[in-house]
């Protein structure tokens, strides 16, 4: 592809150097995730060397240097889910998609991560596909809570708990 | 402005803010350290230049390397609980990397016999970040840089792949202090020379080593001959 | 939008918004942030629909508002006049709703919180015991105004603070009114806001930044979220009369990238309070300038560390500095910068508002005013929970929090995110100020409170944290990065069942080295959840060390499940959900499970609705 979409990203920000974070964090929702070419081409524009783009864009966790799935199931393991069996719900979740976390399934349709905490605590065990929020999974709902998606009707039940 | 400060019982007279490091080197103090250079920015990574600083009766550990001298400042740097501090890095180091020469010499100098840690590591790596400022810094190209954050943080090229702005100086391998970056002739034409750590290629030399014609900046051979008085051990 | 110029437009305007509001029109308070992982969001799209299709626009306001702090009971919902609350609303409550409590002003009974203790029913939300024994200060816009209607921010008094602080009083008597209202950090530290900002006012230089931390890190807290979700005007207003005091032109807000709400809230509020001369160049005609961006993390702990904060917000890898400078001298580009918490922000207009005196009668000697907490985990109500400083432990937990879910037994409270400590259970009568949880071997933090039952593992719960910082350590330093690799190491053979005499004193020497010799505060506060842990819990990490045993069964080489034949009904769903196949039984008869295949993954353990498997 151009760059032409990154371009106007670069004019967004006026290519300044402290905006760096900001360009990266647009550009993977543009493309989700960040392609080699695009943080070589952003380098050159901004004349940043390569090496501290590649430094950032691998020290924050939201950056991913992969392609990623089209649902990214994000499995919170801060304190409160973590004390609530988040652990259970991520093997599960690994069980039923077959990938580890990091990974994306083979079809390119779930992605899975696991965040920190997503600050929905007293929700816990907090599990986020996209943009949803599922409160309180055990690993016996996991399944039921993916298959919405897999099956394209988009979000499960509605949040509940 | 000047200021007097006094280091292991000896006074010295000195700029005010001369790190501490600076200050003993002149008293004839030696102060060992992994990843300060006087040619580089203060980093305070390796915390083996650790000392003593005192402020009335209250001490507390600080690294020399970027310590600030101020008037009355009394240091000690060698005191029980700074010595203790030192062996107990230099037992994490070598729990990382039990096969660099140079660390096991400088951790048996400390007094340290055994490591009590279980988790050993292969790396020959101490992420002192020499290489990656001196490349930032003195040679102002910038082919390597940490990657990633926490235990799997690490020096690199983007993407691990062989770096196309490296010019091939070797101040890297000059300035590494456990010698885990090594220049290599080949492969390529005469003269040719190949910094890699491991099984990573950092880069090459992109004018056959001709200095004196290259277009990258001139004034980085005064720079790399300043890094080649280095802190190899 | 014309630009107020002056206290008295202000006040003009101020108003103008009360007049033209309908007092007998009902108003409908839902919370729309927090409660969206609850589904509110479809609750609030219901209602927007069914209102204007039922013509009842001129009988009804919604308001979408942010957190009520009782999340447990979300989607939460506030109807006034009446102060009526209802819980766990769904959409398809909504039309009962509109047609009974809004047209005929019935009250729906089967919406109303249950009292567990008296068993019943209670209509106001005052009334609730987990918010009567609340002190909501900060927080008392939050759940109550809709946070994208700066209207809604100045009706009551909003922006007051600034009116007066601008047009009435010179910046040094503001530093001198916040240091004696003793207003401290909110974000960990505790450093005394007002000296901060007077080292930085007193620091050399022309251009000086003030900037809002906006980067909840500590998992389990989720105060600050709230805040910039639910009332960012109180923050924005907190930061320009901050900048006034300090001589700054420049603010940023410093906002997780986990928090798109709180970005777009913010955003809004800063975009209104300019648009109406609140913020920008001559705020309220005082000739003040004052500009606040908002630059959002991408996902790193380490940034709620202030120099490594500064790096992010320059654009670079949030690596604290080594540096021992202060950076209200040289902070942000080198410049002199007061970086607060959105918390300590908050309390700013409060303290002009109501003067030093007033502040500092809440509390303790040395912690005043009210803090935020997050109370999760195993208590019964969970939440958000703003209280005076010096309450006991004990009764956020009992009194607001309700107890320990499912009767089970309290075993510990964690404070203070990872940099922070489990307090037992004879020392929850303690008073929660700085000093006295520093002297648990806790810390404040920025106000995360997790419960924890007998089946949580103390031994674990320090494993869980040092695991979580060593990947979110910057990984600069030896002694964290290092340290914490080997402190994991030992924590885990000790989970494993491959403890060893000698494993505790050797976390220990450890853990005062990484104190000691760290280069910042996440290092050098690292080891707090292990040396906590070990001080209160020995007995428990002995267990494991020498017995082999986790009686809490998290560890899993350490327990085995069991089924409870007398408690068992034969239900099935155990052996059918059981992915070892590990679960024989027949129909309406006890199971068994093989503990040779049995992986202990905890599935039938957490479906079993007669609780009948247990751990031995």
């Amino acid at each position: 592809m151009g760059f032409e979409k990154v371009d106007e990203i670069l004019e967004n920000y006026a290519y300044k150097h402290d905006a760096l974070i900001g360009i990266l964090q647009d550009v993977q929702r543009l493309e989700n995730y960040l392609p080699q070419e695009t943080l070589q081409y952003i380098g050159r524009e901004l004349e940043v060397p390569l090496s501290r783009v590649y430094y950032i864009a691998t020290f924050y966790k939201s950056f991913s240097l992969e392609p990623r799935g089209r649902h990214i199931v994000k499995v919170c393991l801060g304190t409160a889910c973590h004390l609530n069996g988040a652990v259970q719900n991520l093997e599960q979740v690994e069980r039923v998609l077959s990938i580890r976390e990091g990974e994306t399934t083979e079809d390119r349709m779930f992605s899975l991560e696991t965040v920190n905490c997503v600050g929905t605590c007293a929700l816990a065990p907090v599990t986020m596909v996209g943009e949803d929020y599922y409160g309180a999974v055990t690993p016996g709902r996991v399944e039921k809570i993916l298959s919405a998606y897999s099956t394209g009707s988009g979000s499960a039940e509605d949040g509940k708990d | 402005m000047m200021v007097t400060l006094t280091i292991d019982g000896q006074i010295i007279h000195v700029e005010r803010h001369t790190p501490i490091i600076e200050a003993a080197k002149q008293l004839g103090i030696s102060i060992p350290t992994l990843c300060h250079h006087e040619g580089l920015q203060p980093f305070g990574s390796c915390r083996l230049c650790i000392v003593e600083a005192f402020r009335g009766n209250r001490s507390k550990l600080v690294t020399s390397c970027n310590y600030p001298a101020e008037e009355g400042l009394t240091v000690l740097t060698a005191s029980d609980r700074v010595l203790e501090t030192r062996k107990m890095v230099m037992e994490l180091l070598l729990a990382r990397c039990p096969d660099v020469p140079g660390i096991r010499r400088l951790a048996e100098k400390m007094g340290v016999e055994a490591v009590g840690f279980k988790k050993k590591g292969d790396q020959w790596c101490i992420l002192c970040g020499l290489c990656v400022r001196a490349c930032e810094q003195m040679v102002g190209v910038s082919a390597i840089s940490f990657a990633s954050r926490g235990i799997e943080r690490e020096v690199k090229t983007p993407f691990g792949m062989e770096s196309d702005v490296c010019i091939g100086c070797g101040t890297c391998t000059y300035i590494c202090p456990t010698g885990c970056i090594e220049m290599t002739g080949d492969p390529g034409p005469p003269g040719h020379r190949v910094m890699d750590m491991g099984d990573l290629a950092l880069g090459s030399c992109s004018n056959n080593h001709d200095c004196e014609t290259c277009d990258i900046d001139q004034g980085f051979l005064d720079k790399m001959k300043r890094a080649i008085e280095s802190v190899r051990l | 939008m014309e630009k107020i110029k002056s206290s008295s437009q202000l006040e003009h305007y101020r108003e103008s918004i009360v007049h033209k509001r309908d007092v007998g029109k009902k108003v409908i308070r839902l919370c729309n942030t927090g409660c969206r992982g609850r589904g509110s969001s479809k609750v609030a799209e219901a209602l927007e629909n069914q209102v204007r299709e039922a013509n009842l626009d001129d009988k009804v306001t919604i308001k979408k508002t942010g957190c009520h702090g009782f999340c447990q009971i979300g989607s939460v919902m506030v109807i006034e006049p009446g102060n009526i609350l209802y819980q766990k609303v769904k959409p398809k409550d909504v039309p009962e709703i509109l047609s009974e409590t809004i047209v005929k002003g019935e009250v729906l009974d089967r919406l109303l919180y249950r009292d567990p203790k008296s068993g019943e029913k209670i209509r106001r939300e005052a009334d609730i015991p987990f918010y009567q024994h609340q002190s909501k200060t900060v927080s008392h816009n939050t759940g109550k105004i809709d946070p994208t209607d700066i209207e809604d921010y100045l009706a009551p008094g909003g922006y007051g603070a600034l009116d007066k602080a601008l047009t009435t009083m010179k910046p040094m008597g503001i530093i001198e009114t916040v240091e004696a209202s003793g207003l401290r950090g909110r974000g960990g530290g505790g450093f005394p806001a007002g000296r901060k900002w007077r080292s930085c006012r007193e620091a050399p230089g022309i251009i000086k930044y003030v900037i809002a931390n906006g980067d909840e890190g500590d998992p389990g807290a989720f105060m600050d979220r709230s805040l910039m979700e639910g009332d960012p005007h109180s923050i924005i207003e907190g930061m320009i009369i901050g900048a006034y005091a300090i001589g700054a032109h420049e603010g940023f807000v410093y906002v997780r990238d986990e928090y798109p709400i709180a970005v777009e809230h913010l955003s809004k509020a800063i975009k209104q309070a300019e648009s109406l001369g609140l913020l920008g160049e001559d705020i309220l005609g005082t000739g003040f300038d004052f500009t606040i961006r908002i630059i959002t993390g991408a996902g790193a702990f380490v940034c709620g560390e202030s120099t490594a904060l500064m790096n992010s917000l320059e654009g670079r890898v949030g690596e604290p500095r080594a540096k021992y400078v202060h950076t209200v001298e040289s902070g942000l580009w080198d410049r002199p910068s007061t970086l607060n918490n959105v918390e300590t922000w908050a309390n700013v207009p409060l303290i002009i508002n109501r003067g030093a005196q007033w502040y500092a009668d809440t509390g303790t000697d040395t912690s005043k005013g009210t803090k935020i907490f997050s109370l999760v985990g195993k208590v019964r109500n969970t939440g958000l929970v703003e209280v005076p400083m010096g309450i006991n432990l004990s009764e956020i937990i009992f009194d607001i929090g309700g107890g320990i879910k499912r009767d089970k037994k309290f075993k510990a409270v964690q404070t203070g995110g990872p940099s922070g400590g489990c307090i037992p259970m004879n020392k929850i009568d303690m008073p929660v100020d700085y000093d006295s949880l520093k002297q648990l071997g806790a810390i404040m933090g920025s106000g995360g409170m997790i419960v924890m039952d007998e089946n949580n593992c103390m031994v674990d719960t320090a494993k869980y944290f040092i695991n979580f910082l060593m990947y979110e350590s910057c990984g600069k330093c030896v002694p964290c990065r290092e340290g914490l690799k080997q402190m994991h190491e030992i924590l885990s053979n000790i989970c494993e069942g491959h403890g060893q005499e000698g494993d505790l004193e050797l976390l220990q020497k450890l853990a005062s080295f990484m104190v000691d010799a760290s280069l910042c505060a996440l290092g050098g506060t690292a080891p707090n959840p292990v040396l906590s842990t070990i001080s209160y819990f020995r007995d428990e990490y002995e267990a494991h060390i020498f017995d082999k045993k986790c009686r809490a069964g998290v560890c899993r080489n350490l327990f085995d499940y069991y089924i409870d034949e007398k408690l068992c009904n034969g239900c099935t769903l155990c052996r059918v959900k059981c992915p070892e196949e590990a679960i024989s039984g027949e129909k309406k008869k006890p199971h068994v499970i093989d503990e040779e295949k049995c992986i202990r993954c905890g599935i039938c353990f957490s479906l079993c609705k007669k609780e009948a498997v247990l751990v031995k």
